[in-house]
Order: C-alpha cells, then structure tokens, then sequence
C-alpha cells in the first residue's frame, strides 16, 4: 500500500505536464475562463476518484476469499444501510449542485463579449464554412478570407456563423470552444485573444471527405499590425466577384486566399434564402471523390 | 447498371475481404452438406422458438460482430499511429469509423446483451418461455438481416460514410448520393423492428409470467435491469423507426423532411436522433448494471446491497435518459438557459450511478469474494465505469463542452463507459452463464489471460485519449498532426492488446469445448437465483415443477429448504410452442424488400414486401397452439439429465 502515497506527486508531475495542452494553455480570456472551469471541476472530480478507488481497493483486499480466513468479517445477510444510502446520494448530489454554478455563470458570460474589453466594441466576422473551406469576411474593412484569419487582440471577436451546406464548427482550442455552423442559421461566438501569434484553427464537425484538412491559421496582432494588414489588403487584394465565389463555393480543398470585398453582398448562408445557394449550383459535384491520401490526392474532383 | 458499381473496386483490402468470404461461406457450405447437417440446422435452429436457443444465435451473431468491428477498430488505429500514415484514404476511413460505431452499438452491444435476457430472464424469474415465442423468433431474425444487409455494404454498393449518427444534410440525397447511407437506414431499421418487439415481449414476460410467489421486488436484479430497459426500448425505438422512415423517403422518394431545399429541417434529423440515441446509450448499459449485479452478488457471497436503491436508481436513470439528449449538440447556439437546463439534468444522472457504484461496494462489504473470471470483469467495471463517468460529468458541463466537444475527450469518454459498462459485462455475463449454456465452464487461466490483455489494452487505448483532445485533436480526422503522434502510437498499442484479448477469448471457447470438464449439477457457482434450479443441459420446458417464490435470492432458500425444480408425484403435462419456419422466411422476404430499396429497385422492393405481407397472412390464418409434453417424456427426461 506504500505506493498509494506516491500517488498525488504522481499527478502533479503528470498535471504540470499537462500546460502543454491547447485547451489548457489559453490565449485570451474565453479559453481562460473554459479552462478554470474544467480545472475546477478536476478537483472534484479527482476527489472522487481517490475515495472510490480507495474504497475499491480496501474492500478487495480485504474481503477476498484467502486461505485460512474463516468466518471472519463474513455476513452473508447484510441487505442495505439506508443511512449510508442516504449519505452517498446527498454528497454527488452537493457536488453536482457546487458544479452546476459556476457552469452556468460560464454559460451566461459566453453569450457576451468578454468584459475586459468592453470599451471596444467587437471586430464583426462573419464566418462562412462550406466543404471544405472557410471564408472570413469583415463587413466594416470590407474584406474576405479564405482559410486564414487576421484579428486584433485584446478586442473581441463577434463570429456570425454559417454555413453553405453541411453543418460544421467553428473551433480555435487555444482561444475557446467551439459552435456549429449551419446553413440558413446563424450562430455567435466571442473569442479573444490576449497575446499574439499564430493559432490553429479547424472544422471540428465531421462533414466528410474533406474533413480533416478543413483547418485554418488564425494570426493574432497589435491593433496597429491589424489596421496595416487591413489596409494593405484592401488596396492589393482583388474583388471577389460572383462567378469567383461560386466557382470557390465547389466542394474542394482551397489554398489561402484574399479579397477586397465580401460575398454577403449576394448571399448571406445563415439566412433562410441563403441556405441552398450552394447546393442549388454544386449538387453534381458530390457525385464525385476527392481521392484524398496524405501525400497524394488533390483535393479537387477529377472527372 | 454496370459490375462494378454493384461490387466495390479498387481497394486491395477490400478484394481481400471478399475472397475470404467466399472461402468462409464455400467452407461452411461443405461441412455441412458433407456433414448432411442441413436438417439438424434448419429443425434444432432456424426454425426454433425456444428462447435458449434463439439467446445463444443472438450471442454468436453480436461475437461476429464484435469481431467485424474490432477489425474496424484495429484499421482506424492503424491509420492514426503515424502523422502521414497511407493505409487508409480519407474516404475509406470514413466508411470504416461509420460502420465501426454503428456495428458495435446496433449489431453488438444491443444484440449481445439480449441475447443474454433471452437465456437468462426465462430461467431467473422461473418461467417455461417468453411471453411471445414466435415473436422473439422473427425479432431474432429481423436482427440477422438487419446486420447483414448492414454488413454486405461493404463489398456490394459501398459502405455508409457519414458516421453513426448520420446527421443531415450531409447524409441526405444531395451531399451523399448512391447505396452507402441506403443501407443504414434500412439496416438499422429492419433490425430496429426486432428491437422494438423484443422490448414488448420482454415486458410482458417479466409482469405476467413470473413464478408464483415473486413479487416485483423480489425478483433478481438481472431481471428488473431487463425490464427497466425494456420500457426504455417501447419508448425510445419508434422515435428511430419515424426519423429513418423520414430520411428513407427523403432519399428515395425525393422528399424534402431534413433537406437544404424545400421547407426541411436538417435539426429536426439531429433532434429526432439523439432523442432515440441517448435512451439507447441506458439500453446497453443498464442491463450490464444487472449482468454486473448479479456477479459480484454471487462471488462477494452475499446478498445485493441496497437491493431496492439499486432498483429505483435504475428507473430514475431510466426517466433521466429521456430528458437530456440536447446535451449532444450544446454547441449549436441554443442559448445560455437551455444549454444550462440540459447540463444539469445531464449532471444528475451522475446521482444514481453513484449510488450503484456505492452499493456495489457495500456489497463487497464482509463479503468472502472469490476472484473467478466474470468477477474479475466485474471488478475491473467498477474503476474503469467510475474514470469514465466522472469524464462524462465534465462533459455535462455545457461551458467547458465547448472545449470537449467533437474531440478525443469525447471519444474518450464514451469508450470508457461503454467498453467497461457493456463490454466487460458482455464477457462478464457469458462467462458466467456459459455453462447454463453449453453445459460446461470456459476455461479459467485462458479466461484471466484474455481479460488481462483485454483490460490493460483497453486503458492504455484510451486513456491518452483524453489528453489527445485537450490538446485540440477532434474526433473522426483520417490523419493526425505530428505533435499528436506520442499519445496515439500508445492508443494504438493499446487496441492491438485488446484484439490480443478477443483472440485469446475465442481460443478459450475451442479449448473449454474440448478439455473442459462436463457439468453435472446445473449449479455450476453455487447460485442464487432460479437460473441455477434447472439441469444443465436445461430441458426446452425449463423446470419440470416450477418453483414457490417468497423472498429474494429464490434458489438460495431452495437449497437451504432441500428443495428441487423435480418432484416427481407433482408432475403435470407442460404446454409448450411449436417450431415453426415462418420468421425466417418472413424476414428473408423483408431483406429482400430493403435490398430493394437501398438498390432503388423499386419492383425488387415491392415484390419483397408483398411476400412478407402474404407470410403475415398466413401467420394469422395459423391454428397452431403448440403441443403437451407428456409427463412420461418429462420423468425420461429430467432422470437423464440429472442422472438419476
């Protein structure tokens, strides 16, 4: 039983190495709060844990049928404690109440932009995934992206979501959780960053073939370094016309891409009479396999 | 339309799989012809409607199935040990997690754990038969073709691809045109009739046909677990019938009920699901609780503790299971309060599992526990169940879902609670009535080494699961990033111990069957329940007497009494159901029918479908009531089996 005592310097090691995680290792303040509420809950949860195995492990032990134990300790007629009873439905019972919260504050706050910043008012982004793409668009700078994202920090991010055709979500781990996206519906997400860099982003709801290279980068920068890019985009980067856009919408892998305008001046997917847009021009498209192999395949149908 | 649109081509495994099929069925084709078995099969089996017998064909579908999603498995985790791996294309690995999930739910865990009520629940509550022989037989049969009109998509049309879950628009016509999805729709639907009936048949069984004397409370837990579950099948299974009816249409027929075009709903698909697919998460679980129960009651030696706790936790979970599917999709911007409403109702049920848990230990309690091979399954259930359920309350938590969802922590998590709930107690429970079954004991140092492989392979699976998905890793990718790569090389060495575990396992069936040391008594673990009051092989009528019930544990105070399921002078003609092929036939006419519609054939579906209409014709124009053994035949038999 000696070893048991090793067992809580056991966890730290392994916890602390645990920094290492994306969605324990947050960037901005919705991941933040996500993360101390799963650290919170650990706490319990690991309480548990150490009770019951505690318990598992005393009962086996001891009770096991072991040569020469006689008739000791035995009872064969124990039907039930009613208090005991009582006491192990009380305690989870506390728990789930001291869980419940704090989760639902978080669930309240998550509505909203995060409060640090709050004297700016949220950067709008409309988030558009179609299969297997992401199209940002910024209506204030009038700019598109496809499969990248630039965002200031310390300002909070306002994603409208939607989706061309399948239902995806949106998912940046090292900025906060995720939301579906879905076709004639629009989602809100608040996500902020605090430090800059560069993230990952991704689908995180499977919508087949394409699904796994449906990633993005998202480049976190001064309000300054934001506005030049802003700026030089909308000077250097072409317009994105309709025929452009449908031709984009094809079910398809894509490479990074700029524009200085945005496709909500034609269709908005999270709004009823958006929502079959693209399946009203790609249908036939589905027919088709993207082959898609690491190494091999290139992402676009062969016909 | 062309060959090779009929078969699938171009994929080396595939060509493989289908040449050892051939050989398989060309195999078992031979032995039985060169054996002139063809008779015995179709009169002892196929056409039975004893619910022993039907128990043990279920059990031998669910190990080929878990042997087929197994398999499954063992690909995906090949695929996803190396960034960059090429076993597998993203499409192929689509098709293969889709049928993985949907095999080991359906066509496993379900089938694996009625196939065990259908054994044991007659017996415990001293019972001749279920309530509906012939019914369990076509509910059987409806299963069979169900899985394997699942199963040929394989190598004929093409696999599903759009998960188990199958959420619309992507599963719909236009972003998944051909056969693939076809044959989840009509494979789970053919089996969710089955389903459906079992679940009445076992309801009635279990309220009107218990032995006299056993009241509801007194009935062993196995039993009330069944009964539980199957009001939660009566409830659950017509909301899965309705919502695939639905998409089938929308597929065939060019309806728009869960479209993009049109007024659909593609929610409505997600809503309708999860409705159905929650509940179903408790049908394999809790008649596992009972499976694990009974266990650890017999071995501990001692009474179950708390046995009315365990009882009522079981129907509060049961009315739970209902009330929180939204906790599936918390992250589809449903808002702050029914996000918070659904977390919490998820979070209670951690309530009465805990109270099992507990009760479970109390049982352990100055117990005298004999470590046999299904109590060391049971044992492992409880540390392995209590990890994944704790995960299962962080996921509960819809703020910090936001982060879990869709990820490895997921997939973590719900490994963790159905391996160690349902699977453990699949091995646990045919361990355990093995020789109920087959009249002889599964040999126990081949039955410890498999578990062995089995358990560890299954934590060092899917533990670093969980940190896989705190690190971002989301679930059903074909290919992983290379900072991902440690923790899923592990998990991959954990899976190939667990197929180590199941060959190991199925070895030890060959090697008991020839070695093993033949059961006399019928009362193969010192017994408490009724199950273990009949002779081994049990006679097709059950008892010979049926026993007086007045207090739990039945045959327990049996063999304090001195008393046994033969008194001779008391003897009575036993009425008993008629063998008949009509389910079978029934059923292979409804395959037909649904291998009509996946095709599209629209005159191969109507024609499959008229004949089963015929076939139910001539079921409600059959006068056949069955037959009395004779009390003659009885004495002949019962003498002999307990060799008097």
């Amino acid at each position: 039983m000696k070893w048991l005592s090793l067992l809580p310097l056991g966890l730290i090691l392994f916890l602390s190495g645990c920094s290492e995680l994306a969605v324990l290792d947050p960037k901005g303040p919705v991941a933040r709060s996500q993360k101390d509420l799963i650290m919170f809950s650990i706490i319990f949860m690991l309480l548990i844990i150490v009770v019951i195995f505690g318990l598992f492990t005393y009962m086996v032990v001891k009770y096991r049928d072991r040569p020469g134990r006689g008739n000791k300790d035995y009872d064969p007629n124990i039907h039930g404690n009613t208090k005991l009873e009582v006491v192990w439905t009380i305690i989870p019972l506390i728990i789930i109440i001291v869980l419940s919260v704090p989760n639902v504050q978080t669930l309240f706050e998550l509505e909203k932009p995060p409060e640090k910043a709050s004297d700016k008012e949220p950067l709008v982004i409309y988030a558009t995934s179609a299969d297997w793409k992401w199209f940002f668009s910024y209506p204030e700078q009038d700019i598109e992206t496809v499969n990248y994202l630039h965002i200031p920090t310390d300002r909070a991010i306002e994603f409208r979501m939607s989706s061309a055709d399948s239902m995806q979500a949106l998912w940046i781990p090292v900025l906060g959780g995720q939301k579906y996206t879905m076709a004639g519906m629009e989602t809100k997400l608040y996500l902020q960053a605090d430090e800059p860099g560069v993230y990952k982003g991704r689908n995180a709801n499977f919508n087949g073939e394409g699904f796994t290279k449906q990633t993005f980068e998202v480049y976190a920068e001064s309000d300054e370094t934001f506005s030049e890019w802003v700026k030089e985009t909308q000077n250097n980067a072409p317009d994105l016309t309709q025929d452009k856009y449908n031709e984009l919408l094809k079910p398809g892998l894509l490479n990074e891409m700029t524009f200085s305008s945005t496709h909500l001046q034609w269709v908005h997917h999270g709004m009823m009479e958006g929502r079959d847009y693209a399946i009203k021009r790609h249908r036939d498209e589905y027919k088709e396999l993207l082959h898609l192999e690491n190494g091999k395949g290139t992402g676009h149908h062969d016909k | 339309m062309q060959w090779d649109e009929f078969f699938v081509t171009g994929e080396p495994l595939i060509y493989g799989a289908m040449v050892s099929i051939a050989l398989v069925s060309a195999a078992i084709m031979f032995t039985l012809f060169y054996f002139k078995k063809w008779g015995w099969l179709w009169r002892e089996w196929l056409t039975t409607v004893d619910h022993k017998r039907i128990g043990i064909m279920y059990i031998i579908s669910a190990l080929a199935m878990l042997f087929r999603g197994g398999m499954d498995a063992l690909m995906l985790r090949t695929q996803l040990a190396f960034p960059d791996m090429n076993f597998l294309s993203a499409q192929h690995y689509d098709e293969i997690f889709t049928t993985h999930g949907t095999i080991m739910i359906i066509f496993m865990a379900m089938p694996f754990l009625i196939g065990l009520m259908n054994i044991v629940v007659p017996l415990q509550i001293g019972a001749r038969d279920v309530a509906f022989p012939y019914l369990n037989a076509l509910s059987f049969w409806s299963f069979f073709f169900g899985a394997m009109l699942f199963n040929i998509s394989f190598v004929i049309g093409g696999s599903p691809d759009a998960g188990w879950t199958s959420y619309t628009p992507l599963a719909g016509a236009a972003m998944n045109p051909g056969p693939g999805q076809n044959f989840y729709l009509l494979g789970l639907q053919l089996s969710g009739i089955g389903t459906l009936a079992t679940g009445i048949n076992f309801m009635v069984t279990i309220i009107k046909m218990r032995a006299p004397g056993m009241k509801m409370f007194q009935m062993p837990i196995f039993s009330w677990s069944t009964l539980v579950t199957s009001f939660i099948i009566v409830f659950a299974f017509p909301i899965l019938t309705v919502a695939l009816a639905l998409m089938t249409i929308d597929r065939i027929f060019g309806s728009q009920f869960f479209t993009l075009t049109g007024e659909g709903m593609p929610m409505m698909w997600v809503n309708l699901f999860w409705m159905w697919g929650h509940p179903e998460v408790y049908i394999v679980v809790l008649p596992a609780f009972g499976i694990f129960s009974e266990i650890i009651s017999t071995f501990a030696r001692k009474q179950l503790f708390g046995y009315k706790a365990m009882v009522l936790s079981m129907i509060v979970i049961a009315g739970l299971s209902f009330l929180v599917w939204v906790h599936h999709f918390f992250t589809m911007g449903m808002g702050a309060f029914v996000n918070s409403v659904f977390s919490i109702s998820t979070m209670l049920i951690a309530v009465p599992t805990g109270v099992k848990i507990f009760n479970w230990l109390g049982t352990l309690h100055k117990g005298r526990i004999q470590l046999t091979t299904p109590m060391l399954w049971s044992l492992a259930f409880i540390p392995s169940f209590v990890i994944g359920g704790v995960t299962g309350v962080m996921l509960g938590m819809a703020a910090a879902d936001y982060q879990f969802h869709n990820s490895y922590f997921l997939v973590a998590h719900f490994h963790y609670v159905l391996i160690s709930g349902t699977v453990f107690a699949c091995f646990a429970g045919l361990v355990y009535w093995y020789p109920k079954m087959f009249g002889h004991k599964l040999n126990e140092k081949l039955g410890k080494l498999s578990l062995w492989f089995f358990v560890i392979g299954f934590h060092v699976c899917f533990f670093p699961q969980y940190f896989v998905g705190l690190d971002g890793m989301p679930r059903r990718v074909f290919t992983i990033m290379p900072e991902w790569m440690p923790l899923n090389v592990i998990s991959t060495v954990g899976a190939f111990g667990m197929g180590a575990g199941f060959a190991i396992f199925v070895y030890s069936i060959y090697y008991s069957l020839r070695y093993n040391e033949r059961e006399k008594t019928g009362d193969s673990w010192d017994g408490r329940t009724l199950e273990w009051a009949t002779p081994t092989p049990v006679p097709f009528y059950n008892f010979a007497t049926v026993p007086k019930v007045d207090g739990p544990d039945a045959f327990l105070a049996m063999k304090e009494k001195g008393e046994t399921t033969f008194e001779e002078e008391k003897l009575e003609p036993i009425h008993m159901p008629s063998s008949t092929g009509q389910p079978i036939i029934m059923m292979s006419f409804m395959f037909i029918a649904s291998f009509g519609l996946v095709f599209e054939w629209i005159w191969m579906a109507v024609a499959g479908l008229i004949a089963g209409i015929i076939m139910m014709a001539i079921r409600s124009f059959d006068y056949d009531d069955g037959f009395y053994v004779k009390v003659d035949e009885i004495k002949r038999t019962e003498r002999k089996v307990r060799g008097l």
